[in-house]
């Protein structure tokens, strides 16, 4: 387990490095991410204007959802896009049979092995405005709020982290780029507005096919006091399997690579 | 098949089969391609069996597609065998456990796998990570890696502003770091020049002598398997044909030998004819091919019945026989 912290450690402080070797694109990465924050949190700021109200969520509660959804998208762009878009080059040029000799996980190295540091302002700024908004809509925090909080978007980043890896895994049988991330960028932008904002019919889908509900509403509801424990119960179960079905898909995909890999 | 201990890898009537389909050119060709896509077996590997023992450097000689890189593959557990066994230091390799990873290493000449965008150390320190050495056991490995290699400040240059020779001796270093003692090393020296590939080479040769690791390397470079390997396995066209010291696969390959003669005077072609086989003619050059086992005669005579100027024996060049071996498909 040391090892694999200490590895982790030496993963994103190289990668910190090889960023700061073009340190111009640096600059652009990060001006280019808060050029997008402005803009979301500008668009949502419209459709509050004139007391309009997203299903039954109020401006401050739906800017904590924005908030999520911010916090989400940094990660993904400081952790699942380098990684996991990374994975389809590995099997073009070979390289993933360096990472099969290691004795280390191939997941894990394959899921950790860099980390965008432009990401991070995107994370710090997104629990901000959580809170900000969590305290303008008077909710009242405790221990226990915060911990299903943290329990609650750890069940949404599994999720988001599953479905990825599954779509990038498969890259083993195309081998080509195709433009899963979209796809999955689009289900995480779906997640910025409340839930309950969206019909009936792709209310459902969103919880229970395509569990776009616990990437962000939930983790809102849950900072806000109003989460009921049987869907995080239900969220945790659903992760879980999520997180299993990656593995056992990751190892069957494995066995295809070397059983056709020249 | 009983396993001697004395055995570091036994290969055992291993054979693969790729599944492919063939596309037909063209666009009907695709649209039956993508719709009715006829599949069937290539055998990569037929029915190869050897043993390898501790400390041994065996090259792995064959052309293009030959399967080299699949057998060294289903050694080092990248790829599954579809009959047959492998065991490598009383591991089945495609099982990628562990304890087996820890004991060998892979080095891919045109596949590198440090870190493009910064010096090689920093890759270094990461594959120490990996491998659960200690910052001090890492410092220790590559201070003494990097002098046998004689790699110094490029170390801390970043990799893509390395030379090729210098980018490959890291890659080296950085497959060795964690003391394996199986080597597989697939086109090592590719793409470098004349010395770097003879520092490639004096430094396996050293790093075999020192550690008694057992090294197995495939090579296009017939310069490299005459420099480092006493034993060589030939495969063609996925068959072992050739398990042996490199000096008898020499003989079985060229029974004969080159014998050029330059005469006084210009002969006729039929006067040659009982010595050896007549290769060239040309005025007063002559060339015959000549047995071993009647060598010595043949020039006797030849010196006696004609009026030689000069005369020379030599071996057709080892890579060209291996090369005319591939063609024509067969050990004599």
């Amino acid at each position: 387990m040391r090892r694999y912290f200490k590895t982790i450690r030496l993963f994103w402080s190289t990668a910190f490095a090889s960023q700061l070797e073009y340190q111009l694109n640096f600059l652009i990465e990060l001006l280019a991410m808060l050029g997008t924050l402005l803009g979301s949190v500008f668009i949502l700021s419209l459709f509050f204007t004139g007391g309009r109200q997203l299903g039954d969520w109020t401006w401050e509660s739906a800017l904590v959802i924005q908030g999520v959804y911010t916090f989400l998208d940094g990660l993904t762009n400081a952790l699942l896009r380098p990684n996991l878009t990374e994975i389809v080059n590995y099997v073009r040029e070979g390289t993933l049979d360096y990472v099969l000799l290691k004795p280390i996980d191939s997941q894990f190295w394959l899921s950790v092995n860099k980390f965008s540091f432009a990401g991070l302002p995107e994370i710090i700024l997104g629990l901000s405005i959580v809170f900000w908004a969590a305290i303008q809509s008077g909710s009242s925090f405790s221990i226990y709020s915060l911990f299903v909080f943290i329990i609650s978007l750890l069940i949404g980043f599994i999720i988001l982290y599953s479905v990825w890896f599954l779509i990038a895994a498969s890259s083993i049988w195309f081998v080509k780029t195709w433009n899963a991330t979209e796809v999955l960028r689009a289900l995480l932008a779906a997640g910025r507005y409340p839930i309950s904002a969206y019909p009936i019919i792709l209310r459902f889908i969103f919880t229970l096919v395509l569990p776009v509900a616990f990437l962000t509403t939930f983790p809102a509801e849950a900072i806000l006091g109003e989460l009921k424990f049987n869907i995080l119960f239900f969220g945790l179960i659903l992760s879980s399997l999520f997180f299993i079905f990656s593995r056992l898909f990751w190892k069957f995909a494995l066995k295809h690579y070397t059983s056709a890999s020249s | 098949m009983h396993n001697n201990p004395s055995d570091l890898i036994v290969v055992d009537q291993l054979s693969k089969y790729y599944r492919v389909a063939n596309k037909q050119p063209g666009f009907k060709g695709t649209l039956k391609h993508f719709f009715d896509r006829k599949t069937y077996h290539v055998p990569a590997v037929t029915d190869i069996s050897f043993k390898i023992s501790p400390g041994e450097v065996v090259g792995f000689l064959g052309a293009n597609g030959a399967g080299k890189t699949t057998l060294l593959k289903m050694m080092c557990g990248l790829i599954h065998p579809t009959t047959g066994l492998v065991d490598v230091a009383g591991f089945s390799p495609q099982r990628r456990q562990t304890d087996f990873l820890k004991e060998i290493t892979l080095v891919m000449g045109q596949k590198q796998q440090l870190i493009w965008d910064l010096p090689p150390m920093d890759s270094l320190y990461v594959n120490a990570a990996v491998y659960g050495l200690s910052d001090h056991e890492a410092k220790v490995r590559i201070n003494e890696l990097a002098e046998m290699l004689e790699l110094g400040e490029e170390l801390t240059r970043p990799v893509r502003k390395l030379s090729l020779g210098q980018r490959m001796k890291s890659e080296i270093l950085a497959a060795l770091l964690h003391k394996p003692s199986v080597l597989f090393l697939d086109e090592p020296t590719l793409g470098l020049d004349v010395n770097a590939q003879a520092r490639v080479r004096s430094f396996l040769s050293e790093y075999n002598k020192r550690t008694g690791a057992t090294i197995l390397l495939t090579s296009h470079y017939m310069a490299d398997i005459t420099a480092l390997c006493p034993r060589v396995i030939c495969i063609h066209k996925g068959k072992l044909f050739y398990d042996g010291d490199l000096d008898s696969l020499a003989n079985s390959l060229s029974p004969s030998r080159e014998v050029k003669v330059e005469l006084k005077n210009p002969c006729a072609s039929e006067q040659f004819e009982k010595y050896g086989e007549i290769q060239d003619l040309n005025d007063r050059f002559v060339c015959l091919l000549v047995s071993r086992d009647k060598l010595t005669d043949v020039v006797s005579n030849l010196l006696t019945d004609f009026d030689i100027i000069d005369l020379e024996i030599s071996d057709p060049p080892i890579d060209q026989l291996i090369g005319e071996l591939f063609i024509k498909g067969e050990v004599n």
